[in-house]
């Protein structure tokens, strides 16, 4: 009996309910300009604009800046 | 279903990104530095007449550690976006399970992220690109990438919108028809960025290219994996298949 109930639900596994936008938001709101902050510094710091001065984050991190398809000097 | 179960997906989002970060990381070692190194050399056979500046990082740190930190935070920084747009999209988007909504949203901000501001603005190699438009050129990447991954949101709105009126096979064909029309005018009227020198050899740019949309497909492809891998244990746990297991085990003992 205990598998014939556990049936449907390997079957048809079920759906996952919405979570409510209010619930998301505040996350997404903080957390997604500290992930674009983190993807500036790999990208565009010391290329295009410049918070921190010199060449030392640009030189670092320029690899990755050429391989991950950002513009590079 | 609450804020917790935000607060945990954006956690196993930036796990799952880091993860697939390293993954992209070996692919990025093994298929791009090379590429890397030969466009240096190029560069270097052609800078004889400039004044050599001094090395702030020297090559083997920039193809190593100064590597790794770039890709594993860009792993980490788009797996926490990744993992918030799922929570709008998980149960919006269709009837997919937590794991297929996981993979389905990793292909197309695969597409949207990276594929189509490539086929406009490509990766280049060092020694392709006249330091003196930079800001031209990132201001055009950045903004191609902004308008394909909101041109991607509405055409998921829009589908989603048409669904109820066409069903969801043409409202599909219908939003990606529109997201094609779009970017296809924003490939016209942008302007064209070509600034190869006229003797870089064209294989290295090639295979170049390629390496950095193999990185791509690897980053995404296991983000979508794992994370979807995460997101169904922590969103559907089967204590069903446990409870028939044990009377079973139970039984066989005696």
């Amino acid at each position: 009996m205990a598998q014939h109930a556990a049936q449907p639900t390997a079957t048809t596994p079920a759906l996952p309910t919405k979570l409510p936008i209010g619930a998301i938001v505040p996350w997404a709101v903080f957390f997604g300009i500290l992930m674009l902050v983190l993807l500036y510094f790999v990208g565009a710091e010391q290329g295009a604009t410049s918070v921190v001065s010199g060449e030392d984050v640009h030189e670092w991190v320029h690899d990755a800046r050429h391989l991950l398809g950002f513009p590079c000097h | 279903m609450n804020s917790a179960t935000v607060r945990n997906l954006l956690v196993r989002g930036m796990l799952a990104g880091l993860g697939a970060g390293v993954l992209a990381l070996v692919v990025a070692y093994l298929l791009g530095e090379p590429n890397v190194d030969k466009a240096i050399g190029f560069e270097e056979s052609h800078a004889s007449a400039h004044d050599h500046e001094v090395e702030l990082v020297s090559r083997s740190l920039q193809s190593t550690a100064g590597l790794a930190t770039g890709v594993l935070i860009y792993g980490v920084a788009f797996g926490g976006i990744a993992a918030l747009a799922y929570c709008f999209a998980l149960g919006r988007i269709g009837r997919f399970t937590p794991r297929a909504t996981a993979l389905l949203l990793s292909g197309c901000a695969l597409l949207a992220v990276y594929v189509v501001p490539f086929l406009k603005y490509p990766a280049n190699p060092p020694a392709v690109g006249d330091p003196d438009t930079i800001s031209k050129r990132t201001n055009l990447y950045l903004l191609m990438m902004v308008l394909s991954v909101l041109l991607a949101i509405a055409a998921t709105i829009l589908g989603k919108r048409l669904a109820p009126k066409l069903g969801t096979w043409y409202a599909t064909v219908a939003a990606v028809a529109a997201f094609a029309l779009v970017i296809g005018l924003a490939f016209a009227f942008l302007p064209a960025v070509n600034e190869v020198p006229a003797d870089f050899p064209a294989t290295v740019l090639w295979r170049f290219r390629l390496s950095a949309l193999a990185i791509q497909v690897t980053l995404w492809g296991g983000f979508g994996l794992v994370f979807g891998e995460l997101a169904e244990r922590l969103l559907s746990p089967k204590p069903a298949r446990r409870t028939p297991a044990a009377p079973v085990a139970a039984a066989g003992r005696p």
